[in-house]
């Protein structure tokens, strides 16, 4: 059995999943019940600044009948005494000395003001102290949060302050509402942070009530931007993880990455273990239902290591990150075609309309007999689920035509029913950046480019 | 009669409860919006079923029901009474491995909706001077009438009965179709301007030559007739399966149920008559046919429900002869049959065994066996084909300006009130059509 203790920069945590410092980490009650529940650790709530909050602080996007694919929030930091946090945390980590107890903080950029909430944390015990340069509302017009994150300069400066005054190991929490997110990273490297973690929330609108015409939701008819987090954000939460993992500076750094942002499952815990994180935060999901969602997320992820031959986590941990390339390196020869299985096929027809009306019309709709049909062709007196049925034309990549863009295989609804095919391009491997250094013509002149497609037998659809 | 009322909205409370709002966007979800969808190949009056489904997931319900008038004007019916395993249903991608989309109630959510706020069509065609005469306020006249009126046309509809609807009113067990959904269907289709006279019989109160000079065109729209004889002895005593039917829905006709029923057939109606006697508290009820389970007319799930609640079945078996005590009925008399070569129907010929005679108990037969030819048929001297008014394409009989939808025409498939709604479509675009080619009649002084 896959073994799935972790040691982050120093914290020692019997699985990787901790819950973020958000609502699920409020109070010491809470967080006893999570590690009761199987969680590895938690970041506290971030402390710090006194604060007040408000009614109808959360909103959520829903998709069909999913609920939450993503939660939009405008709640700020702790808003209970500081004394009482503490107090809390101090008792938290007497009662749970195996598991992470981490503490987010958020003070004023002031050295005195960080280095006295540094000083009061590592007082109760606590295994680390995770840096907030996240939070996107609020926070940030009072100059904290991602109005830190958003800086490299005030990261870097804020951090050395806390390194100077910090003896447990420091993460610096990076937020996503900025250009690039490797700057604020390489800031915490240089100011001799221990960790990183990412991602903070994303700036959003949730929506507008179409009968009050007040934005979703309304906190006494007003509503602003909050930070958006779950399983939407997922795949940005894993490019900025990527670009971390990719970058020079913040990998030779050796600096530990806590990876969150939309972790759900623990197929999504094992993907952001593979593109480069060896702890992982999950806020979300727990929120949606419950800290008893730990449990899969122990079990499956353990399961599928042993499947895989998997030992630790850190075996997993940045596997992938070798797979991630710029587009410039990709292997322009590649090619592959979307094939479709008339045994699993239920002829929807969704592959077919969206590749006629949006992609690449390489979709043809073949009758019983072999014909070519086109849709709604049938005589308006047929009928009947035996008409219907025996006469359903059959969905056909023209393969010769097939472009390899791969919507179909994401449209279509039956699992494993639409495959992409490798086929021979007969054509050798070339990327954008050989043909740019050894051809510059063709990547610069439009019919250089067209006397090149013709040599290699490029055809364009 | 209050108590009896009561009584049928009880026992014969419609079947399946409505959707809820969550209920209907979770299936409304579930759909995958098919492009060129089965289930509309499937629907004989192909209703984009996709696109109405979609808008109940949008909480679109105004344009949902849009969706279905622009294709079935008695979507209402449709929705409960179509045999949807066999149509919409049946052809749904989802149904292979899973189970299919609850088209059917998702309808009638939507209908349910579009009754409730009245969101109905509107007429927006200019008046165009023409008239037509429809005979039957069925499912099919009701159909026609209101595509012709929302052309513009100018509507008229004769019904013998004293209550429009047809079959929807008198001749579906209410459990599958309240007669309040068929009235307030007929009040939309008025809502275009159709006239409807109730009680008035073509043949009888009106001519079909009064018809012809004072309408455009005339369509036919008469259903079937009775239910034929069996041609035994005290058939008298027979109750008749649509009276039957009739009497349970309306409250008009006192409705007296036995202990022990035996009901004669095996179709969509011989089950109605079966369930009803059940519902209203026969011991026992056995439905009595000919031939076997494989032979049915009735659809599977009709069967299946039919065993649900209990109904017995007693096959290979032919009435002979009803058996009497003066006045007092007490049985019937039956023959084994056996199955012999197909015979016209293109099933096995029931061939009634010579002295195989034995009796069922029974204090309560009625018989549910299909109908007859509508009489007018023979009264019109109209051209027929297997005994059913013949048509052409545009749906015109062998008189000139006289069109004929809907069971009475019939002659191949299986009739149902779709067919007949989808029938007074065609024929309605068929007419229209047909009139905006003609030269309006001069009018001379």
């Amino acid at each position: 059995m896959a073994d799935l203790r972790i040691n982050f920069a120093g914290i020692q945590s019997p699985n990787p999943f901790w819950l973020a410092s958000a609502p699920p980490t409020n109070s010491g009650a809470q967080i006893h019940r999570a590690f009761e529940a199987g969680w590895g650790g938690a970041v506290w709530k971030t402390i710090g600044a006194p604060v007040l909050n408000v009614s109808n602080r959360y909103g959520a996007w829903h998709y069909g009948r999913q609920r939450m694919l993503a939660i939009n929030n405008v709640e700020l930091i702790s808003d209970r005494p500081l004394e009482i946090n503490l107090r809390e945390i101090a008792e938290v980590k007497r009662a749970w000395p195996d598991r992470a107890v981490i503490v987010s903080a958020m003070v004023e950029a002031k050295p005195e003001a960080w280095r006295e909430i540094i000083e009061r944390i590592e007082d109760t015990g606590a295994d680390g102290i995770e840096l907030n340069y996240g939070c996107p509302h609020g926070m940030s017009e009072r100059g904290m949060g991602s109005a830190i994150g958003q800086v490299p300069e005030y990261c870097e400066r804020i951090t050395r302050w806390v390194m100077e005054a910090a003896t447990i190991p420091v993460i610096v929490k990076l937020t996503p509402n900025i250009t690039n997110i490797v700057l604020p990273a390489r800031a915490g490297v240089a100011a001799g942070a221990n960790a990183l973690s990412l991602i903070n929330t994303i700036n959003s609108i949730v929506g507008v009530d179409l009968d009050t015409l007040e934005l979703t939701p309304s906190i006494g008819g007003k509503g602003g931007h909050g930070g958006y987090a779950g399983p939407a954000i997922k795949p940005i939460a894993l490019n900025m993880l990527a670009a971390l993992g990719t970058d020079e500076i913040v990998s030779k750094s050796g600096l530990p990455i806590s990876g969150m942002g939309g972790i759900a499952t623990w197929q999504d815990a094992a993907q952001f273990l593979l593109l480069g994180a060896s702890s992982l935060q999950v806020c979300t999901a727990a929120m949606h239902y419950g800290f008893r969602i730990v449990e899969d997320l122990c079990d499956g992820l353990s399961n599928w290591m042993d499947e895989k031959g998997f030992k630790t986590i850190a075996d997993v941990s940045g596997h992938s990150l070798h797979r991630v390339s710029e587009f410039k390196d990709l292997d322009l020869s590649y090619r592959a075609v979307a094939r479709i299985d008339t045994e699993k096929c239920i002829k929807c027809n969704l592959c077919y309309v969206a590749c006629n009306d949006t992609a690449h019309q390489c979709i043809d709709l073949v009758s019983p007999q072999g014909a070519l049909v086109q849709p709604h062709a049938y005589d308006v007196r047929s009928n009947g689920k035996q008409q219907a049925i025996e006469t359903r034309p059959q969905p056909q990549v023209r393969e010769e035509d097939c472009v390899g863009c791969r919507l179909c295989y994401n449209v279509c609804p039956v699992d494993d029913c639409i495959e992409m095919v490798e086929l021979p391009s007969g054509r050798s491997g070339v990327t954008w950046s050989e043909l740019s250094q050894n051809q510059t013509e063709v990547t610069e002149d439009w019919e250089t480019m067209k006397a090149y497609r013709e040599r290699v037998g490029i055809h364009i659809h | 009669m209050e108590s009896a009322s009561r009584d049928i909205a009880t026992a014969l409370a419609e079947q399946l409860p409505p959707l809820t709002p969550n209920a209907a966007a979770v299936e409304a979800d579930r759909c995958l919006y098919c492009y060129d969808a089965p289930c509309t190949h499937a629907c004989p009056t192909h209703i984009d079923i996709p696109r109405f489904i979609k808008k109940i997931a949008s909480q679109n319900l105004r344009g949902s029901a849009e969706t279905i008038f622009s294709s079935n004007l008695l979507g209402a019916t449709c929705a409960r009474v179509c045999p949807v395993q066999e149509l919409c249903e049946g052809a749904c991608v989802l149904g292979a491995d899973h189970k299919p989309i609850a088209i059917g109630r998702l309808q009638r959510y939507t209908m349910d909706y579009a009754r409730a706020s009245q969101s109905y069509p509107t007429v927006k065609a200019a008046p165009t001077g023409r008239s037509i005469a429809l005979i039957g306020a069925g499912p099919g006249g009701l159909s026609c009438a209101g595509q012709l009126a929302l052309l513009g046309h100018s509507v008229t509809i004769f019904e013998k009965r004293n209550k429009p609807g047809g079959l929807s009113t008198y001749g579906i067990i209410a459990l599958r179709e309240p007669v309040e959904i068929a009235l307030e269907e007929t009040r939309m289709i008025e809502s275009f301007g159709v006239q409807i006279k109730t009680g008035v019989e073509v043949g009888k109160d009106v001519s079909l030559a009064a018809l012809q000079q004072d309408f455009d065109a005339v369509v036919l729209s008469v259903g079937l007739g009775r239910t034929p004889s069996l041609g035994i002895e005290g058939e008298e005593t027979i109750l008749d399966g649509l009276e039957f039917i009739e009497a349970s829905k309306t409250g008009t006709v006192p409705l007296h149920i036995g202990r022990n029923v035996i009901v004669i057939g095996a179709g969509n109606t011989a089950v109605d008559c079966a369930t009803i006697a059940k519902r209203f508290g026969a011991e026992r009820v056995t439905m009595v046919y000919r031939r076997t389970e494989r032979e049915m007319s009735c659809y599977e799930h009709e069967y299946d429900f039919a065993r649900k609640e209990g109904i017995e079945f007693r096959f290979l078996t032919q009435p002979s002869r009803v058996l009497l005590d003066g006045e007092l009925l007490f049985g019937l008399e039956c023959l084994r049959v056996e199955l012999g070569p197909p015979d016209a129907s293109g099933r096995p010929a029931p061939i009634a065994v010579p002295g195989s005679e034995f009796a069922l108990t029974a204090d309560q037969i009625v018989k549910a066996i299909g109908q007859k030819k509508p009489a007018l048929i023979d009264l019109l001297g109209l051209v027929t084909k297997k005994g059913f008014i013949a048509v052409d394409a545009s749906f015109q009989t062998s008189i000139p300006g006289v069109y004929a939808i809907g069971d009475c025409i019939r002659s191949s498939g299986a009739a149902s009130t779709v067919m007949a709604v989808e029938d007074g479509k065609l024929a309605a675009a068929a007419i229209h059509q047909q009139l905006v080619q003609q030269p309006a009649p001069v009018q001379v002084s």
